[in-house]
């Protein structure tokens, strides 16, 4: 399903992303590459040992965080979706794991993620375009869960820094019913 | 097979106990497809769902899937997704738009309308009557307004005498859209469930837990359905008949009087959403439908009314089930509809702050049965303080085991086929 960017009534940096084609970026720039890609490491990282401050950390002020159901391209303003936070509901989130009563994650989810395949795509404007692949393998008392994911980032450099924008998680079974998702993903 | 597993109900169920292997034993859930799930209503979608002829969507029957189809005529028809020549699925799309099925195995086509149209080389079925090789339907149909169940028995109740009590939540929802509509369009959230189905059905009218199991969530926002939950609330459960059970906030939202105190918000903020009730209703009236608020009923078995969205339950095993959820819509009422979809959305599914707890809570209740002793699970909450309402139905405190009661109750008698 894809949509026109001017129905979209939600955030603008939505439409920066939904209704239009993804073009892959021929130019290699090595820094910027290598520099991305530690930046998306630490948030792995940071994910994986629910180091939620400093996650929290990483977003902008203006920030969405998608994961979508039942397709890539969603409009997410007329569809469900297992997460469409704007930076209000990243702090709720956050903050709701930070009580300890999150039963869900309480004993908290043992994580390991592997991100590769990163693709940089032309940007319009001043934000930073990287798409990439995650696994994920979770274990808690359920058992053990294999996630698997194409991800969309825009970061911005804010003060020298990079943060992200916008990040959208397409897991790849999101048509299929799917265990609790807890965990930041 | 028959006559070789017979289940002692009544050693089973007793009054305020329950039997832990009621929710593992495999045995116990073949019986529940056959007398619950391929026997009574069950709920199977929304007419909303399929808005154009030729529209279908994959549902489920217990578990079994089923097509949900508006057919060329414009009729709602229940197809079984088996090709009768062989088995194969004559389609393996979720939704779409198709005013014909072809099975891919050998081409045997049909209409959505059920009927076997063609098969490949017609030489070698001479003289076979197609009229008797059509797809399989659900035996029964019924339509109330717009929530479409279907029964494979091909007797029994109606479903207005199925529905009871039930009706008349339906009937308070469908009044807080100014168009007396509601609409599911916002497609599903899937939530695999490491646990057997009734955990889920007696947890969605169980007042008890969300002080506990929700309390991260209430300690960090400033949502209000703690209230509506405590020891002092007046908020009742109530037995609506059938194995129908709800929680009945009525009677603390009356208190406030305060319109749309439901829904955590005042008119002054959907000021076209509470414009078009007062049209379509008049103002008295639309002022006691917007204090009442929509209703928290769970329709025996698989039918979850959770104020403003919908759970549909789907049983896979004994041990595994699906939970569908999804935001409501009221039909032609758009500022309304972006706030139900974005509070559902951060409320229900995998990562919802409510429902991934509640999850966890079955997966766990699941795998404690496994510990053998003791054998029964205890149900008398509040069994001392049940009384009748008004109209004779049973009501409870908000956080009474009323509901699982009553529906323990229901399906004694469903299993016992009395």
């Amino acid at each position: 399903m894809s949509t026109e960017a001017a129905e979209i009534e939600g955030p603008d940096i939505l439409k920066e992303w939904v209704g239009k084609p993804r073009v892959y970026e021929k130019a290699f720039n090595p820094e910027l590459y290598h520099e991305v890609q530690q930046f998306i490491f630490r948030e792995a990282r940071l994910q994986d040992i629910h180091d939620y401050d400093a996650w929290e950390a990483l977003w902008t002020d203006d920030a969405l965080y998608w994961v979508p159901a039942n397709g890539t391209d969603t409009d997410p303003e007329r569809q469900m979706s297992l997460v469409y936070d704007n930076r209000s509901r990243i702090a709720l989130r956050v903050r709701q794991l930070k009580t300890g009563r999150r039963h869900s994650q309480t004993p908290p989810s043992q994580l390991a993620r592997v991100i590769s395949n990163f693709e940089f795509l032309k940007s319009e404007g001043e934000d930073i375009k990287v798409m990439c692949n995650a696994q994920i393998f979770e274990t808690n008392m359920r058992g053990d869960t294999m996630w698997a994911s194409r991800n969309e980032y825009s970061l911005r450099r804010i003060g020298g820094e990079l943060r992200m924008a916008y990040k959208k998680v397409v897991l790849i079974n999101n048509n299929k019913a799917i265990y609790t998702l807890s965990f930041l993903v | 097979m028959d006559g070789g597993f017979k289940p002692k109900w009544d050693e089973l169920i007793q009054p305020g106990r329950v039997h832990g292997s009621l929710y593992y034993d495999q045995g116990i859930f073949k019986e529940e497809v056959e007398k619950i799930w391929f026997r009574t209503w069950v709920y199977i979608g929304h007419e909303s769902e399929v808005p154009q002829k030729n529209d279908f969507v994959t549902k489920s029957i217990g578990p079994m899937p089923v097509l949900m189809v508006r057919d060329m005529k414009g009729e709602i028809q229940l197809l079984l997704n088996r090709c009768p020549h062989r088995g194969n699925a004559v389609c393996v799309q979720e939704r779409g738009n198709r005013a014909r099925f072809t099975c891919p195995y050998h081409s045997w086509t049909f209409a959505n309308t059920g009927e076997l149209i063609n098969y490949a080389f017609p030489e070698g079925y001479k003289g076979t009557d197609k009229s008797q090789l059509g797809l399989g339907k659900v035996t029964r149909i019924a339509n109330y307004r717009g929530f479409i169940f279907g029964s494979m028995a091909a007797e029994g109740p109606t479903i207005e005498e199925h529905l009871a009590g039930a009706k008349r939540c339906i009937d308070q929802l469908c009044d807080n859209s100014p168009t007396g509509e509601i609409e599911i369009t916002a497609g599903f959230l899937k939530h695999r469930t490491r646990a057997n189905w009734k955990f889920i059905l007696e947890n969605e009218c169980d007042g008890y837990h969300p002080a506990f199991v929700h309390s991260s969530i209430f300690s960090v926002s400033d949502s209000a359905i703690g209230d509506l939950y405590g020891d002092n609330a007046v908020a009742v459960t109530r037995d609506l008949g059938n194995g129908h059970t709800e929680v009945d906030p009525r009677p603390e939202f009356r208190r406030r009087d305060k319109p749309m105190s439901w829904f955590g918000t005042t008119p002054e903020r959907l000021p076209d959403y509470v414009a078009q009730m007062n049209e379509a209703y008049g103002e008295d009236r639309a002022r006691q439908i917007m204090i009442d608020g929509t209703p928290h009923t769970m329709i025996f078995p698989n039918l979850f009314i959770a104020e403003i969205q919908i759970f549909v339950i789907e049983p896979v095993s004994a041990n595994e089930s699906i939970q569908h959820s999804t935001a409501i819509q009221f039909k032609g009422a758009p500022d309304i509809n972006r706030r139900l979809r974005q509070q559902t959305m951060g409320s229900v599914g995998p990562a919802g702050f409510l429902l991934a707890d509640d999850t966890e809570m079955y997966e766990r209740n699941q795998r404690g049965l496994e510990i053998r002793e003791p054998e029964y699970l205890f149900l008398k909450r509040g069994e001392h303080r049940e009384r009748r309402d008004e109209d004779g139905y049973r009501i409870g405190h908000s956080t009474d085991d009323l509901p699982s009661r009553a529906i323990w109750e229901h399906y004694r008698e469903v299993m016992e086929d009395k």
